[in-house]
């Protein structure tokens, strides 16, 4: 049999997808316990999401919760690190500490017949950590090192730069790692303290998934959690720290951070934006997705394909519980620096504006988006992480199988007016981490008044 | 644990696999070509990986790029290139993998007639775009080319990087694209793997539909180096850094070679973990290191054992030189405690069965599928490759330490910050890369 070739084969009907069902429990210490059954190998995920990430880091002690957060795998209940080690490489265990903006999730990967081990190592690494002078001091000067390195790291720059154009001392405007300053300020008793006050069972969430029922999986988690108690402490946080107003008109319209004989040049181009409770959030993923959040999308098609400015750009309505920033990034050629912002911000505007996503783009960006979304929920990992999104964001249940229908009825109109009130070309912060000597000649021309040199203290 | 497959290879000499794995609604479609930067030529490196650029760019019966139409029909696409292969996949939906496959086999058969010097020279900036981010622009990022370069003569094509040189890049022409495509890129150098929700009777027809009628090509001779370090060589290359690294090189087995798994297993001993040997002396204890690795990177032809470290602030990489040294030393003398190979062995057992999670994409099982057909000639040596690592002994791996570590040449490079070469191992001679 042999092939038409002259025209593309139509994909027939989707195969339907569910959701797998989501169990709920709540222990009398107001740990929530979610439990899904996955049936594919015999692994297990569990995920640990505590809100209040690092934004709620006091003012003068930048990084608190993220060195806290990676001090629980360092020993606990009396055992050093290296024993904790041990048991979870035993296990095959995939821990993951992750500390970031909203909240510090604990993520754990193992065998199914291990899953019990990797529990009760999860609530000790959590509940019970040492919390050690000299493993503070060790984890410190580790990523004091670090720092050094990230300052010869481009994207690194930026984004560090870029958190505080946009946002200054607003709880979004220091990366979790924190800076060298507030590092050397802290002490082991700041750790103690906040650990203390923010890992609490009530306002979290356990979410266990595996190969079980889900009533064996909720008993599991309840018997190993449910001696979990708050405990008093010298330190209060404030979980709604970053719900707080950023900055209105952002401080910095054109920055650049100074690299001499930098081989490209680093861009972030964008503004504080949105929440992901947004009622437009339908819209906004339709919108991305015909601007930048594709290869086929507006910017890249514009950028790399036409132009060959760059190996790729993208962007991003970033959403959090607090306003997040949309922001376009991408690495360029020094020599193209100036013409590849004005495309970028062309791009914005004629979006915005003059060239609105047509009926056929957002067909695209529907399909694409719907059609794939099966995708996501493949492993246990990914199934637990989402449901640990939907905990965060306090999304309902039905949040996955309303998905589809409610992108579905997003219109081309919903997506222009999305632009309109979410996109604000007047408003860029445009960063530069580039060569200045080099890009500076041309950077007048862009029409975005008088650069300004940044320099980055970490 | 198995992979379940089947395999059938079409009159023009391509190998079908299918894998059915029904979980999800999707099916992943994955393609390799057994050609990569070992098959270019001095003064042309690069080129292999240019080709796949130009593989997304469209062609004859549909000459308006790849992505759009797999993208409306909610594929996830992307492709890659290395040494020894070029990699191409979509994960589709069930009702798009007749598109997909139409799609693959139109650029197969049908690449030539729809280039042309435009496209040429846009992907070709567009690679240049990523050597300076990926490379150039990123600390550290030339380190490796400089280890490739002085482990493997020039000839060898192990010598270069797969990103190739910035001049051979500029250098290239439209010309060499026709007859790069006559020489590799046609079923008989293929492996088509399709796995997820498809039936597999269905999956056999669809491969011979699409792909059944394209000409079987010349057959590719395999490329044959041997590389031996007459001496060992201790080198300095200056970065803009601002903490010393130190990368130690030797020859060593060819990927499921023999010694292969036992120089996985004495990677992870001495750097997988906080409970590893060197993570534990440098890191941990000492802390004269920030981090410290071992891979036994291994190829199709041959591989080379490496261990890198950098150094913590005011610390001389001399220090993690005669640590490193020590540490593969007593492996050579002792080799691997029983507890050590035990926790090694526990680890790998997990990545495997975590590696049958994943259908699609990069490491996905189609691409295993593929990986196994290509190297092993057998689709199904999932299980074989994991007995490797249950069969390794202490004594065994202290035998591969001493043939291909201890009394072997190797290459120590110091990379160092611009002007401070005091830093380096002593006598280190200087190197320089573009």
């Amino acid at each position: 049999m042999s092939v038409d070739r002259a025209r593309l084969p139509i994909p027939g009907p989707d195969r339907p997808f569910h959701f797998p069902r989501i169990v709920h429990r709540t222990l009398a210490n107001g740990l929530a316990l979610r439990a899904v059954r996955h049936r594919s190998v015999p692994v297990a995920s569990l995920v640990l999401l505590v809100p209040g990430g690092s934004s709620v880091d006091p003012q003068d002690r930048h990084g608190l919760v993220s060195i806290t957060a990676g001090l629980l795998d360092e020993g606990s209940r009396g055992q050093d690190a290296l024993a904790i080690a041990d048991r979870l490489a035993r296990i095959g265990g995939d821990l993951d500490l992750e500390a970031g903006l909203d909240a510090v999730v604990i993520s754990l990967t193992t065998l199914d017949r291990f899953l019990e081990t990797g529990l009760e190592l999860v609530r000790e690494m959590t509940l019970e950590p040492n919390l050690a002078n000299d493993d503070f001091n060790r984890i410190r000067n580790l990523r004091l090192e670090r720092f050094r390195q990230m300052k010869d790291h481009a994207a690194a720059l930026a984004e560090r730069a870029f958190a505080r154009a946009l946002y200054d001392t607003h709880p979004y405007g220091h990366l979790a790692m924190g800076s060298d300053a507030a590092l050397n300020a802290m002490t082991v008793d700041d750790t103690r303290a906040l650990h203390a006050a923010m890992f609490t069972p009530d306002g979290a969430t356990l979410i266990v998934v595996g190969d079980r029922p889900e009533d064996e999986l909720l008993d599991l988690a309840a018997r190993t959690f449910e001696p979990w108690r708050a405990a008093a402490s010298a330190l209060t946080v404030d979980r709604s720290a970053a719900l707080a107003a950023p900055p209105s008109t952002p401080p910095v319209a054109l920055g650049v951070v100074s690299r001499p004989g930098a081989a490209q040049s680093e861009l972030r181009i964008g503004h504080v934006c949105a929440s992901r409770s947004t009622p437009d959030y339908h819209s906004l993923l339709i919108l991305n997705a015909v601007l930048g959040g594709e290869f086929v999308s507006r910017l890249n098609l514009n950028l790399r394909e036409g132009k060959g400015y760059t190996y790729g750009v993208r962007s991003a309505f970033n959403l959090r519980r607090g306003l997040g920033p949309f922001v376009v990034q991408t690495s360029v050629g020094t020599d193209v620096t100036a013409p590849a912002i004005h495309e970028a911000l062309r791009e914005i505007q004629a979006i915005a504006g003059a060239r609105p996503a047509t009926d056929d783009e957002v067909a695209v960006a529907f399909a694409s988006l719907s059609k794939g979304y099966p995708r996501g929920f493949e492993t246990a990992g990914q199934v637990a992480r989402s449901v640990a999104q939907l905990a965060l964001h306090n999304l309902s249940d039905s949040h996955f199988e309303e998905f589809v229908p409610r992108l579905a009825r997003v219109t081309s109109d919903d997506v222009a007016a999305a632009a309109g009130r979410y996109l604000k070309p007047a408003n860029m912060t445009t960063l530069v981490v580039g060569d200045l000597d080099k890009i500076q000649g041309a950077l007048p021309d862009l029409g975005l008044g008088p650069h300004q040199v940044l320099t980055v203290d970490f | 644990m198995q992979m379940s497959f089947s395999k059938r290879t079409l009159s023009n000499g391509l190998d079908v696999i299918v894998h059915e794995d029904h979980q999800l609604p999707m099916v992943a479609v994955n393609l390799w070509y057994h050609v990569g930067s070992k098959n270019e030529r001095p003064g042309r490196t690069g080129f292999a990986h240019l080709f796949e650029h130009l593989m997304f760019e469209g062609s004859e019966h549909h000459d308006q790029g790849y992505f759009p139409p797999l993208q409306r029909a909610g594929g996830l696409i992307n492709g890659s290139t290395n040494a020894d292969r070029t990699n191409y996949w979509e994960v589709v939906p069930t009702g798009a993998l007749d598109l997909a496959l139409w799609m693959e086999s139109d650029r197969m058969g049908y690449l030539l007639p729809a280039l042309s010097e435009q496209k040429f020279s846009n992907q070709r900036d567009v690679v240049l775009n990523e050597r300076r981010q990926n490379y150039e622009n990123r600390p550290y990022g030339l380190a490796g080319f400089a280890l490739s370069a002085a482990m493997f003569p020039p000839d060898h094509p192990y010598h270069w990087p797969t990103i190739g040189s910035a001049d051979d890049l500029r250098a290239a022409s439209l010309g060499v694209v026709r007859e790069f495509s006559q020489t590799y890129y046609h079923p008989g150098n293929a492996s088509l793997s399709l796995a997820g929700d498809v039936e597999r009777e269905r999956a056999f027809d669809l491969a011979e539909q699409y792909f059944g009628d394209l000409p079987a090509g010349p057959r590719v001779e395999r490329i044959q180096a041997t590389a031996r370090l007459a001496e060992s060589a201790n080198l300095v290359l200056e970065d803009r850094i601002e903490l010393p690294r130190l990368y130690v090189g030797w020859h060593s087995p060819a990927m499921f070679a023999g010694d292969d798994a036992e120089l996985d297993i004495v990677a992870d001993v001495l750097t997988h973990g906080k409970t590893s040997r060197l993570y534990k002396t440098l890191v941990y204890e000492r802390r004269v290191a920030t981090d410290v690795s071992a891979y036994q990177s291994s190829r199709e032809m041959s591989g080379v054992f490496q261990i890198v470290g950098t150094a913590a602030a005011g610390v001389g990489l001399t220090e993690l030189h005669s640590a490193i040294v020590a540490a593969v030393a007593e492996l050579a003398d002792h080799g691997p405690a029983e507890a050590e190979i035990d926790r090694g062995v526990a680890q790998t057992e997990a990545q495997f069965i975590y590696r049958l999670q994943t259908t699609g994409g990069f490491g996905g099982k189609g691409d295993q599928l593929n990986a196994y057909n290509t190297f092993v000639g057998d689709p199904g040596y999932f299980d074989a490759d994991r007995q490797r690592y249950r069969h390794v002994t202490g004594s065994g791996a202290a035998a591969a330490v001493r043939r291909w570590l201890v009394n072997a040449p190797s290459v120590s490079l110091s990379v160092v910050p611009k002007g401070r070469r005091d830093l380096a191992l002593p006598g280190a001679v200087e190197v320089r890369v573009s």
